[in-house]
Order: C-alpha cells, then sequence, then structure tokens
C-alpha cells in the first residue's frame, strides 16, 4: 500500500502548482469580485449611489455565470482561454476559468458582507456630509473588514475545491496526481496523500481565515 | 435668527401601492441657541421631521431653510459642505465598532482632510469635554450605552456645527444616564452656542432641557410653542397626556366628588408662571377680598429654571366679589380658568 509512483518532488510540485492557481485566481478574482460585490451594493435600490440599470445589468451577470458548474465552465471556455494563454493546458490555462468562476462568487459573498454593515452607520456616514467614495472607504469597508475575511476565506476553500477539478483535465497540480495516479493507476497511497494534502491546506486557510477575522472584529 | 425653517413641509413615501403621508403641512422655525423639542408617539413623523434638516430625507412638497439658505437650491457638494455644519445622534449611537473611540471622534475630520496634528488637538480637546480621555484607545465595545452616546456627541461636534440634531438620543439609556446626556447637551448648547433638535417621545427630556417645544399627531404639528406656555396651559388633548406624564394636574376624584355636592361655589383652575409664582397672592387673596378660597389642588414644577404653579381654587362669596378676586389674579399675572363639574 505504501508503494508509490509518485515522487516526493513530484508532490512537492503539484503543491506548488495547487497553491500558485488558487493564489493568482484569488488574487485577479478579488480584484474583478470585491469592485463588482461593491457596485451592486451601492448601486441596488435605497443605495448610496442607487442606479437601475448598472444593478439590473450586474446582478443578472453575477447569477448566470454562478449558475454553471465550474467543470462545465471550464470545459465551455476552452475556445476563450486559448486565446488568453494560448493553450488549454495547464496551469496557466486553468486559471482563467477559475478567476471567471471565483469573481461572481466573490462578488456575492463581498456583498452579503457589505449587507451586514448596520445601516445605521451609512446613516451617520452621510449625515457627515461624505462622500459616497468616503462612505465606501472609511465607513463600509472598514466595518465590514473581518466579514469580508471570511469570505475571502470561504472563496479560496471554494477555489481549492475548484483546483482539483481543474486537475483533473490536465491542469496540474495535486488534482493531476489523484487522476493520473491515483484513479487511472490504482495508486493509493497517490490517492490519500492528495487528500491529506487538500485537507490541510483547507484547515489551514479556514483557520488563518478565523484568526485574522477576529482581530478585524477586535474580538 | 432664524436657524432652521420649514415652510409647508409635505413627505409622502411611495411603496409599491402604499403611500404614507409622512408629514403634512409643515411649517417651523428654530431660532439660533435654541433647545427645540419634537415630541410625538410613534409614527407621528418626527423622526422623518429632524432627517428633512440636514436632507437625509427630502421633503416632497415645502422648504427647508438652514442657515438661511435654502436645501433644494444646493448641489450635491454644497449639500455635503451644509451637512458638516449639523451634527447628529442616533438612538442606538451607530459608532464604528471597528475604530477606537479616538478614530471614531476624528472621523469628520478625517472626511474634510485636515492635518494629522489638528485632528489630534480637537480630538483630545472634544474627549476631555465629554469626560471620557482616557478611553481614546478604547473600541466602542468597551463602553456602556450612556459612554457610547457621549462619543456620538463628541463626533457630531467634531467639525464644529452650528446645529446639532438628536434623534431619540437617549431611548436606549437608563434614567440617570439620560439626565447625563440631557445635562451634556445644555452644555454644548450652552459652551458652543449650538442650536439644538431633540426629538423625544419623553415629556420628561423636553421639560428638564427644551425651551421650546413641536408636538406633532400624525404627521402633523398640533401645537408648538415656549415649553412653558405649552405646560402652563396645553390645548391639544395629546398635548394634555404628554404634559400629564410629567405635572400631575388633574383634579383628584374625591375633590371631584365633593365638588358636585356644593353648588354656590365656582371652580377656578389657576396657572402662575416665573417670579409671579413665588409672590403669596392667595395669602395677599384672602386678606384683602370678601371671598373664601379652597385650595383642592396646587402642583409645582421646575422648567427652564423657572416655576410653574398650578392650582385649583374653589371660591365662595358673593358674586361681584368672585370676579373682583379672579380680576386681581390676573392682574398677579395669573391666567384663570373656570372649570365646571
Ligand atoms: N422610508 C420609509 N418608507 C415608507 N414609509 C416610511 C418611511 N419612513 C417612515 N415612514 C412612515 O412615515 C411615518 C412616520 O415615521 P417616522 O419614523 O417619522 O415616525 P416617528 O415619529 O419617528 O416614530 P418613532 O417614535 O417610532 O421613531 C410612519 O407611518 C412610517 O411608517
Ligand atoms: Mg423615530
Amino acid at each position: 500500500m505504501f508503494e508509490t509512483a509518485v515522487t516526493l518532488d513530484q508532490f512537492i510540485q503539484a503543491s506548488i502548482d495547487t497553491l500558485y492557481m488558487v493564489g493568482m485566481s484569488l488574487l485577479i478574482g478579488s480584484l474583478i469580485g470585491i469592485p463588482l460585490g461593491i457596485a451592486i451594493v451601492v448601486t441596488r435600490p435605497g443605495g448610496i449611489l442607487q442606479n437601475k440599470i448598472i444593478y439590473t445589468v450586474l446582478n443578472p451577470i453575477i447569477n448566470i455565470v454562478r449558475s454553471v458548474p465550474f467543470i462545465i465552465l471550464m470545459v465551455a471556455i476552452i475556445p476563450f482561454t486559448r486565446i488568453v494563454v494560448g493553450t488549454s493546458i495547464g496551469t496557466n490555462a486553468a486559471i482563467v476559468p477559475l478567476i471567471i468562476f471565483i469573481s461572481p462568487f466573490i462578488a456575492r459573498l463581498v456583498e452579503n458582507s457589505l449587507l451586514e454593515v448596520n445601516p445605521g452607520i451609512i446613516e451617520a456616514a452621510e449625515s457627515m456630509g461624505a462622500t459616497p467614495f468616503q462612505v465606501i472607504w472609511h465607513f463600509l469597508l472598514p466595518e465590514a473588514f473581518g466579514s469580508l475575511i471570511l469570505s475571502i476565506t470561504t472563496a479560496t476553500i471554494g477555489l481549492i475545491g475548484a483546483t482539483a477539478m481543474a486537475g483533473t483535465v490536465g491542469g496540474g497540480g495535486v488534482g493531476n496526481i489523484a487522476i493520473i495516479y491515483g484513479y487511472q493507476r490504482f495508486d493509493t497511497f497517490a490517492m490519500i496523500a492528495t487528500v491529506v494534502i487538500l485537507i490541510i491546506f483547507v484547515q489551514g486557510i479556514q483557520s488563518s481565515g478565523n484568526v485574522l477575522a477576529r482581530k478585524a472584529r477586535k474580538e | 435668527m432664524t436657524m432652521i425653517e420649514m415652510r409647508s413641509i409635505h413627505k409622502t413615501y411611495k411603496r409599491k401601492n402604499i403611500t404614507t403621508e409622512a408629514l403634512k403641512e409643515i411649517n417651523l422655525q428654530v431660532e439660533e441657541g435654541d433647545i427645540f423639542g419634537v415630541i410625538g408617539y410613534s409614527g407621528a413623523g418626527k423622526s422623518t421631521l429632524v432627517r428633512l434638516v440636514n436632507y437625509l430625507e427630502r421633503p416632497t412638497g415645502g422648504k427647508v431653510i438652514v442657515d438661511g439658505q435654502e436645501l433644494d437650491k444646493m448641489s450635491d457638494s454644497k449639500l455635503r459642505a451644509m451637512k458638516k455644519q449639523i451634527g447628529m445622534i442616533f438612538q442606538h449611537f451607530n459608532l464604528l465598532e471597528s475604530k477606537t473611540i479616538f478614530d471614531n471622534v476624528a472621523i469628520p475630520l478625517i472626511l474634510s482632510k485636515k492635518p494629522k496634528a489638528e485632528i489630534k488637538k480637537r480630538v483630545m480637546e472634544l474627549l476631555e469635554f465629554i469626560g471620557l480621555s482616557d478611553k481614546a484607545k478604547s473600541y466602542p465595545k468597551e463602553l456602556s450605552g450612556g459612554q457610547k452616546q457621549r462619543v456620538g456627541i463628541a463626533r457630531a461636534l467634531a467639525s464644529n456645527p452650528k446645529i446639532l440634531l438628536c434623534d431619540e438620543a437617549t431611548s436606549a439609556l437608563d434614567p440617570q444616564t439620560t439626565q447625563s446626556i440631557l445635562q451634556l447637551l445644555k452644555r454644548v448648547n450652552q459652551e458652543y452656542n449650538i442650536t439644538v433638535m431633540i426629538i423625544t417621545h419623553e415629556m420628561s427630556v423636553i421639560q428638564e432641557v427644551c425651551n421650546r417645544v413641536a408636538v406633532m399627531e400624525a404627521g402633523e404639528i398640533i401645537e408648538q410653542g415656549s415649553v412653558l406656555d405649552v405646560f402652563g396651559h396645553p390645548q391639544h388633548p395629546t398635548t394634555k397626556s404628554f404634559v400629564q406624564t410629567v405635572i400631575h394636574n388633574n383634579i383628584p376624584e374625591s375633590v371631584k366628588r365633593t365638588l358636585k355636592q356644593t353648588d354656590n361655589s365656582r371652580v377656578f383652575r389657576l396657572e402662575i408662571q416665573g417670579d409671579s409664582a413665588s409672590e403669596p397672592i392667595v395669602n395677599q387673596l384672602m386678606k384683602n377680598y370678601e371671598v373664601e378660597v379652597n385650595i383642592l389642588f396646587a402642583n409645582m414644577t421646575e422648567i427652564q429654571e423657572t416655576t410653574l404653579v398650578i392650582m385649583y381654587l374653589q371660591f365662595e362669596g358673593a358674586g361681584n366679589d368672585v370676579e373682583k378676586a379672579i380680576q386681581f389674579l390676573v392682574e398677579k399675572g395669573a391666567n384663570m380658568e373656570e372649570v365646571t363639574a
């Protein structure tokens, strides 16, 4: 059972690939998803920059992308991925669908976090003559910060799952090892090791997220 | 000088098929230096009214004029500058939980991009004023309700406003803490010469600090005037019931019963304020006039450092003598009103 064809170097490389995919898509996905989440909060009816057109355009777009399962999304946008990175195989190619998958997810999570902020805080901000940008920057984001950290944590864990899936179709990372060795070559050790690595990643991320969120909430 | 003026204000909320007329034909003037109270039962429109002053809510009709400027003629950026002249405190304080007390008080100054040194000086000065200098580094979570409201007041004062709006600022506090917050508001009014507008449903709050009051019901102002006048002779039944929560000026039932039995006497309600209230007028009356006076009920209340006396007097005497006695009391500054059993 402890015989395996996978070398330690391969495991390390796979882990690095997974972290790279998660990190890159989280970074770019946040750069898209956080502003998007803010936009749907402030443009919604009764928001500080209420705007029917922007809201009614953004809201369904987010829903539509969110309703496509990642495994389908990944395959469906292969032509687009080719245009962007020149290939549809490998870690960089996996990042494209990962970004498209995670951005609307982050937007929704951010939306929920921001909606949790006590409306009285916004009212106080407006009574001080804060500009909409100041309301977002000095009131909305700091008050939602703890909750935003937890949202990003949730998004990161979602991404780890998705990268593993990407691995199954040649995306690289630990998912790739699980499929090529664990599944196709009955390498039980490789399979178990993959699961253990994923558990460690998820646990590590969730715990650090919780610690940071508690700090942000001054608990 | 008039600080806040409302001219035939209307405010209608439309939601789907439901329209609510929150305010109907409101006319109001708050003078510079006033502590103006607005009282009314829940849903009367008090919050809507106060939120018009800093345009958190826009009227559907009429004009709001603050410090001589019509708010509806202002651009968004002018309006924001105007809002810095109007501080506001809230029932649930609305402090930023993620920031220290120092930063909470500093935030209006940060929004105005004031230099750091100036912010520090001003914030420390304000924390001193509210008596919470030692809490600068604490978070709102670590403070009591009364302390939070003090921070709310300091924050509202940071940008040196001319007006302070208070929407149910003491409604979440116990009576003793309410007292201390009201005293603080009084100091804000006196030491910084800030016009204060207080929204409340407690008549004791009005009695404690206000000099003028408006009573609201169903979106309308049903009575307004100086606190002494409104407490002295409330006209509207709602006003009367509010006044009764702090001044018990009903004739006791037992007295009413004896009233019905004697038929050759007349009963008057006497109301007198200020210096004349401290003169022994009843004594003088009995000495100089051929009437018998019986005090059925007496109440003395301190409002605005002035005494307000309300008495129910029973007079017996020849018709003309009673008239003369009443005349004497009126000359002494009393408000007389005949009561029929
Ligand atoms: N945003 C809104 N949309 C629709 N109706 C509203 C809105 N705000 C207030 N109203 C209605 O306007 C009326 C007056 O409300 P307002 O909050 O001014 O009363 P209030 O005197 O402050 O009451 P309370 O003492 O309970 O705070 C109520 O009938 C209320 O339902
Ligand atoms: Mg209210």
